[in-house]
């Protein structure tokens, strides 16, 4: 029996309570997610439970129990406030996914200080702007990264620690930096936790929009209400499930589900530290007996890609439950799923700025492959007329999904960005940026973006960044980033480059401007592909029409080219 | 040791290796986090250049530049 039942039952009669109850919360007491994730799973009895299994990508293994998560976090809270470090100030997450990633995490927020992970492969300009907006404290991070902090540290005036879970001894540390080894620490028994309360600010995600920097995003304590119902009714997490989120917590699945979801329902979970392999991938599930996989469709396509018989070769009959998250999951992955593990990814739709699950597919309701799925309890969701911002009273249409403001994951605002923030919101409904339609039967269809960020892998692009980026190479000349459709990724980046005198496109060039955007901003961000042309189409007030480019990367109509320069 | 496995160890550690990781030729590149799947396209397009080929995006898989050894297998099915 999954935890959620009957869906159209819990429809009816759904309040948030009902999660407040599970945690013993009572609305005007303190609630702080790194007391919920460790010291209370302790205080239920399950102090010796195996919390953490982590795997490095040289097979090396490394257990933590619940005891352990606690002691470890008290540590880590421990040491940041003999820093001086104050409660609200952030503190960056800058590491490979470790065990000092997830316990720290906790860490911070026991101190009452706001946790800001950020993706380890981010390169230094886009660590920067990150680090900036936010106005950071400390950073925490490993010898292999500090290079890339040390790099900026001298325009970070406000940065006043980079803290090292790995320093070497031997190597003597530079001004504001300071090791901190995890293991070796003293473990507090007891550690004031920061009594803070349901509106204190927990964490800081940054996602990118399609001008302007990336955006930080606000998130408070309460919002462990939806994240832990939302991970026992949708992921089904259950006392004696073997969990395993692929995603990074440098990113928001990984923190809400692989972190804050997890451990706040108790169960055991598994962290792989390594690049993806199809064949990596089956043995860790077979080892450690994997029961619910939460990945992302990118991922599955890449398996699907590695084909049936590597499958073949593994155990995976420990699998009950898989879900999916990122970008839509197209019917095709469902149904490979269904047909080489027995069962279909659900699908489960949300971003950075929701903090938990919206619209998903469901343990035991019918599923449409290709589908979002319907509403999460307690979520009015609909699909709006994007000019009129009023509903549509039919189904089938598509225009903008709209959703009500009031979950308790709802992000509080854009850091130092209140006007993006109110931009979000049209007559009374929360815009997520996404079009879709719905069905009959009230499943939701996802359509695409409403606007000109990349999705790739699952992971938010800014053409504005990496056109930014490309215009600081001494080559480029112009510069114009849109979508391109792909098996895997589902899109990525591609730029369109016009030349200064004097340069010619080549081969060489088109690399070397790829692994300039790559080592400035992220891998993610790198295009893909370089296309070097003699001019950009442009409007006659000299405007880059992007949704020309766009349209010949997916074969679509260019559609009204009344206002184009050349025309 | 040959000419290609030197290079192609060269480039893998000026472009993709941040610290001072040491890396021989069966370090595992895509599997051990060194080099990630987006960053794969980078590479293959560097080999490309280098060797003057052109390797099927099918045949460009994670197991397949996993590490210089099997990168320069691969290279050597398209070198003329």
């Amino acid at each position: 029996m999954s935890n959620i039942g009957s869906y159209d039952e819990r429809i009816k009669n759904f309040d948030w309570n009902i999660a407040e109850k599970e945690l013993d919360y009572e609305p005007g007491n303190p609630i702080n997610i790194g007391w919920y994730c460790s010291d209370r799973i302790c205080e239920k009895g399950f102090g010796n439970k195996p919390a953490l299994i982590w795997e490095g990508s040289a097979g090396n293994e490394k257990r933590y129990t619940y005891n352990d998560l606690r002691l470890n976090s008290n540590a880590v809270g421990q040491f940041l406030r003999d820093l001086g470090i104050r409660p609200e100030e952030r503190v960056c997450l800058f590491m490979d996914k470790i065990p000092e990633l997830y316990i720290g995490f906790l860490g911070i927020l026991k101190m009452g200080g706001i946790a800001q992970p950020l993706f380890s492969a981010f390169g230094d300009e886009s660590l920067f702007v990150r680090l900036d907006n936010a106005q950071t404290t400390a950073i925490i991070t490993q010898k292999k990264h500090a290079p890339k902090v040390r790099k900026i540290m001298d325009k970070m005036p406000y940065l006043k620690h980079m803290i090292i879970v790995d320093a070497d001894p031997s190597k003597p540390l530079a001004d504001r930096e300071v090791a901190f080894d995890m293991e070796q620490a003293e473990k507090p028994e007891k550690f004031t936790i920061h009594p803070t309360y349901a509106e204190s600010p927990s964490v800081l995600h940054y996602t990118s929009g399609t001008t302007g920097q990336p955006k930080g995003v606000k998130h408070v304590h309460y919002s462990l209400i939806s994240q832990y119902l939302t991970s026992k009714w949708v992921l089904d997490l259950q006392e004696s499930d073997i969990y395993w989120c692929t995603a990074d917590p440098g990113w928001v699945t990984g923190t809400s589900y692989g972190i804050i979801g997890a451990f706040s329902n108790g169960v055991t979970q598994c962290v792989l530290d390594a690049g993806f392999s199809a064949d990596n991938w089956y043995r860790f599930i077979e080892k450690h007996k994997i029961t619910m996989w939460y990945s992302a469709p990118t991922a599955i396509r890449s398996l699907m890609k590695a084909g049936d018989e590597v499958i073949k070769k593994y155990d995976l009959s420990s699998l009950r439950h898989l879900a999916s998250v990122g970008e839509p999951l197209n019917s095709e992955a469902v149904i490979w799923s269904e047909k080489v593990f027995g069962k279909p990814f659900l699908d489960t739709y949300w971003q950075t700025e929701t903090g938990s699950m919206m619209i998903t597919n469901f343990p035991g309701m019918k599923i449409k492959p290709g589908s979002m799925g319907k509403p999460f309890p307690g979520i009015t969701a609909t699909v709006i007329d994007s000019e009129t911002f009023e509903p549509f009273g039919e189904p089938g249409k598509i225009g903008l999904i709209a959703i009500k403001p009031g979950w308790p994951s709802m992000m509080r605002t854009y850091w130092r960005n209140e006007e993006t923030y109110q931009k979000k919101f049209k007559n009374g409904w929360y815009l997520p940026g996404d079009r879709s339609s719905i069905d009959k039967e009230g499943y939701f269809w996802f359509v695409g973006r409403d606007d000109d960020v990349i999705n790739t892998g699952g992971h938010l692009v800014s053409p504005f960044e990496v056109e930014s980026a490309l215009l600081e190479h001494p080559a480029v000349a112009e510069s114009a980033v849109v979508a391109k459709p792909d098996f895997v990724n589902m899109e990525v980046v591609k730029a369109f480059v016009t030349l200064k005198p004097g340069f010619v496109g080549s081969k060489d060039l088109d690399l070397e401007i790829m692994n300039f955007v790559r080592k400035k901003l992220s891998p993610l961000a790198m295009p893909q592909e370089i296309e070097f042309i003699d001019s950009l189409p442009k409007t006659r007030s000299g405007k880059i029409m992007r949704r020309i480019l766009h349209a010949k990367e997916w074969g679509e109509e260019i559609g009204d080219t009344s206002t184009l320069e050349n025309d | 040791m040959d000419e290609m496995q030197e290079i192609i160890k060269a480039y893998v550690i000026k472009e993709y290796v941040e610290d001072d990781t040491e890396l021989t030729y069966d370090s595992p590149l895509i599997s051990g986090g060194i080099v990630d799947s987006f960053s794969m396209v980078s590479l293959k397009r560097f080999l490309e250049n280098k060797y003057k080929i052109s390797i099927p995006d099918e045949k460009a898989t994670p197991d397949a530049f996993d590490s210089v050894n099997k990168i320069c297998a691969l290279v050597r099915e398209y070198v003329k």
